[in-house]
């Protein structure tokens, strides 16, 4: 099957790429345009780690189709900080040691990022069930959660 | 080693921001899947959907035709084998190993790989896979080891003889293995007890879980020779074994290592290297094996499932008088299974007089078992602590007072051999005893678990570089893969014998050809072992500085001492000198003899065991059965913890898994023996809502074979917590359940059951 023109927004920016049909969001983030820092832990949407935003919408690039990004806007971890500045849950990330080995890291602060855009001040429990569906299997969660929440509380109080 | 007692520590035991953290927050580290060469073909495995075959034939044509496809291998590919030994005083056995990783003339479990081929696409690929004719004469099966075990069971190799039994077994069976270790007369000994319970336990097998799956690039040059970027637990490990098993020597190939995200043992062995290697052969370009989650459940390493006997007897006042196990552990399609290990840690936290441990091992048709964090522990621990258990419910005792009553301390004699040095056993029990969780009162349905657990620890080979830059900063290397922040806490050791700040302190992982040889990330050594290394690697460039200095000087060398990254005189015969820093002395070097370049390669003995102490509180929903975790703590001997953060994120790490293990996780294995759960969707592990905050407590009792007291702490948190919940659970529903991962189901049956 012959491949097909996309013209989308990468991280703010115009893209064209050339996209097989069955390729997914995630294979043309990662195998066309090079951004890997999505990442594939599954590719059935059970993990998380390739969260990315969607027109502003939290979803797993796994389960978008590439062909499916004409006129749309995506947003990735490659584009969080902003310039020389890390964004302030990636910065908690590192302080509150919320990492081990950073895999799924990524997909988490995506996914983080987005529950505080539409909740600045989650419950734990509404932090916990919001990231239910980023998978870690390092930390237990714990340093995660607390990062989420302190960062929020950050937030808050700097605005 | 000795010099750091009773020092102040500026950088140990401090919580700055690991090294390679940007890059993790940021997207930018790279790990196995994220190489991407000119040229670069995708490779793609074909596996059976067998658990047990002859391989008749295999008719590759029709894929070697199709356009796109640049490469296709199988079995034949691979050289024969015989068995032999890798460094590091592992027995591998190589033709078991190669036939794993590509089958031969049979296969052994649904997901046994069969045939690669390498394409211009993902999707061609696949087609090709598709198009691979392979036929199968389908064999019967067996997946429980119990059946496994049996005279009359289906027979996976005419090669396994049972060792440790006498007399040697003329006939070749599934069990691969009798082991016995043995103190006192436990039979003679039970006579003593007022109370015995024994009981029987089954447990399934589980995955490690690691979000990243197996990948590996691997390019082939002209001249023969070959470069592999791949995630794992050991580089040099993948060099030496990819050598071994396609006949190359071990220069010939430089591994690069990539990030791992996440092992837990599952990536102490190899299973896609030689594949890619091979196929880049033949293709003559680079190849980039990634397995699907699918593959990861269907093909590489999971833990064993069990079927484990404990009977524990004890005095009225709670004085255990003996004690004995039989551990029966399934391995995969090939030895492997951890049962020596479970033999050794089952009843680890406490002094037994009379005691025995019998372990076997029984090949099954899944998947090769291999290593998962503190292997075979949690499940002969979950035995014991819930035989123990049971024995402190019939005494009415306080579960905490018999443990503490009876725990192993400096001077236990361990069933394995060694008597016990300087440990954290009781220290543990105690501060969990006087933790507040235990003042907090239960509501209905709600119950409080209590677990001890033990693991030996490993030390080993590792070496490590210590690079001192003319503006005096350092970059420090080794070869062991970070896995959970150890650059963190090498950079933390170097910055403390140097004496100078820590962001002056940049730690790499090299590849093989960069640096010496280190053995994999595993039995919780590289903190302790590989730490050693830097630490004597950082001694060595302080020497030098100091007898560079004293050259400087006209002193002896004795006389300038090395404080705060100076050299200083030591004494008033030293003359009246100004204090030199490193920045200095490096900025001189080149007048004092060259490049500043310190280096270690040790074989580190004198690894401090672990113990861990975990106490949770749960609810079972008497509706449903389902089972939520209200509350957790841990305390965990880390002898010295050298960034604390990481030592409580392995804390946490290891509960986690460890309540998926006691709650949730399986292999479901259909009647057909396939795998019926090879996703997260149905294998579920733990996510952010299953679970709490996890309160963890770092001790520090000093490992007297440590510089600094450190002792491993990855493993031991998995130990306790199966232990733990089960206890928990059978106290809030007043049913002991003996088969693991207590569903909801199970619960539900127990429950209806004991009404």
């Amino acid at each position: 099957m012959s491949k097909l023109h996309i013209s989308a927004t990468v991280n703010g920016e115009a893209v064209e790429y050339l996209c097989d049909p069955k390729q997914t969001l995630l294979d043309v983030l990662r195998d066309e345009l090079n951004l890997t820092g999505s990442k594939e832990g599954c590719s059935s949407g059970d993990c998380g780690a390739c969260s990315v935003t969607l027109d502003g919408r939290l979803v797993c690039s796994c389960l978008v189709l590439g062909v499916e990004m004409q006129g749309r806007s995506v947003e990735t971890i490659e584009n969080m900080a902003s310039g020389e500045e890390l964004h302030p849950l990636q910065q908690k990330f590192l302080e509150a040691a919320a990492l081990q080995c950073g895999f799924c890291t990524p997909g988490f602060l995506v996914a983080a990022k987005a529950l505080l855009e539409k909740n600045p001040n989650p419950t734990e429990t509404e932090a916990r069930y919001w990231l239910a569906g980023n998978l870690c299997r390092c930390t237990g969660y714990d340093k995660i959660i607390r990062a989420v929440l302190e960062t929020a509380a950050d937030m808050r109080g700097s605005k | 080693m000795a010099g750091y007692e009773g020092k102040t520590f500026k950088w140990v035991g401090t919580r700055p921001i690991r090294p390679d953290g940007v890059d993790k927050v940021t997207g930018r580290a790279n790990y196995g899947a994220d190489m991407n060469l000119p040229g670069q073909l995708t490779g793609r495995i074909l596996r059976s959907p067998h658990a047990h075959a002859k391989i008749v034939s295999i008719d590759t044509s029709k894929a070697e035709k199709l356009t796109g496809v640049k490469a296709v291998i199988t079995g034949k590919d691979f050289p024969d084998m015989h068995n032999g030994v890798m460094p590091g005083d592992e027995g591998v056995n190589f033709h078991h190993l190669s036939s794993n990783i590509m089958a031969k003339h049979k296969v052994l479990y649904d997901g046994h790989a069969v045939a690669a081929v390498a394409a211009t696409s993902a999707a061609i690929a696949e087609e090709a896979l598709s198009l691979i004719d392979v036929k199968y004469e389908i064999l019967p099966h067996v997946i429980d080891v119990d059946l496994s075990m049996q005279p009359d069971a289906p027979l996976l190799h005419d090669d396994i003889f049972t060792s440790g039994v006498n007399p040697k077994p003329e006939k070749p069976s599934n069990v691969v293995q009798r082991i016995q270790m043995q103190l006192g007369d436990p039979d003679a000994a039970f006579k003593d007890a007022d109370v015995i319970v024994e009981r029987s336990f089954k447990t399934k097998a589980v995955h490690q879980g690691y979000i990243e799956p197996h990948a590996a690039v691997a390019e082939w040059s002209e001249d023969g020779q070959c470069r592999i970027w791949c995630s794992s637990q050991g580089h040099f490990m993948i060099r030496t074994l990819t050598a071994r098993l396609l006949k190359m020597e071990a220069a010939q190939i430089r591994v690069m290592p990539a990030e791992i995200g996440g092992g837990f043992g599952g990536k102490t062995i190899i299973f896609i290297e030689p594949t890619a290697v091979l196929l880049a052969r033949k293709a003559k370009r680079p190849v980039r094996v990634v397995m699907s989650r699918d593959e990861v459940f269907r093909g590489s390493g999971p833990a064993p499932a069990t079927s484990i006997d404990v009977k524990i007897g004890a005095k009225k006042d709670g004085t255990l008088v003996a004690a004995t196990g039989e551990f029966r552990y399934q391995a995969g399609a090939f030895p492997g299974s951890p049962v020596g290990p479970a033999c050794m840690a089952a009843f680890g936290p406490y002094a037994l007089t009379h005691v025995r441990a019998t372990g076997y091992e029984a090949v099954t048709n899944r998947p090769l078992c291999y290593s998962y964090r503190a292997p075979g522990a949690p499940l002969s621990s979950f035995a014991v602590e819930s035989v123990l258990d049971e024995i402190a419910q019939k005494l009415d005792m306080d579960p905490m007072e018999i443990r503490i009553k009876n725990g192993s301390k400096e001077g236990t004699q361990m069933v394995y051999g060694p008597k016990l040095k300087a440990v954290g056993n009781l220290e543990c029990l105690k501060a969990i005893q006087s933790h507040p969780i235990n003042k907090i009162p239960l509501g209905p349905n709600q119950g409080r678990g209590l677990a001890a657990g033990f693991w030996f620890n490993l030390g080993g080979q590792s070496s490590a570089v210590v690079n001192i830059a003319e503006d005096g900063t350092a970059t420090i290397m080794t070869g062991s893969p970070d896995i959970g922040g150890s650059r963190a806490s090498m950079a933390l050791m170097a910055a403390e014998v140097l004496g100078i700040d820590y962001s002056k302190v940049r730690p790499i992982v090299g590849d093989t050809s960069a640096v010496g040889f280190c053995e994999i990330t595993h039995g919780s050594r590289v903190t302790f072992a590989t730490g050693m290394a830097i630490i004597q690697a950082s001694e060595d460039i302080v020497l030098q500085c100091r007898q560079r200095v004293a050259k400087m000087w006209e002193v002896d060398v004795d006389a300038v001492k090395w404080e705060d990254g100076h050299a200083l005189p030591a004494g008033a015969n030293a003359g009246d000198q100004k204090p030199l820093s490193l920045a200095q002395i490096a900025g001189k070097a080149a007048r004092t003899g060259g490049p500043l370049v310190g280096s270690a390669a040790i074989n580190a003995g004198g690894a401090g065991p672990a113990f861990g102490v975990h106490i949770c509180d749960v609810e079972v929903d008497p509706e449903t059965g389902h089972v939520t975790v209200l509350r957790y703590v841990a305390a965990q001997d880390a002898g010295k913890a050298i960034h604390p953060s990481y030592v409580e994120g392995q804390i946490q790490g290891g509960v986690a898994q460890g309540v998926g293990w006691a709650l949730n996780e399986e292999y479901i294995y259909g009647e057909d023996g396939r795998l019926q759960n090879s996703g997260f969707l149905d294998y579920r592990i733990p996510v952010a809502s299953d679970l709490p905050m996890i309160d963890a407590i770092i001790l520090e009792v000093p490992n007297p074979g440590h510089p600094f007291g450190v002792r491993g702490v990855g493993e031991v948190p998995i130990v306790p917590p199966l232990g733990a919940i089960a206890n928990a659970v059978a106290r809030a529903t007043g049913v002991r359940m003996t088969d693991l991962p207590l569903t909801p189901p199970k619960i539900l049956a127990a429950i209806d059951a004991a009404k």
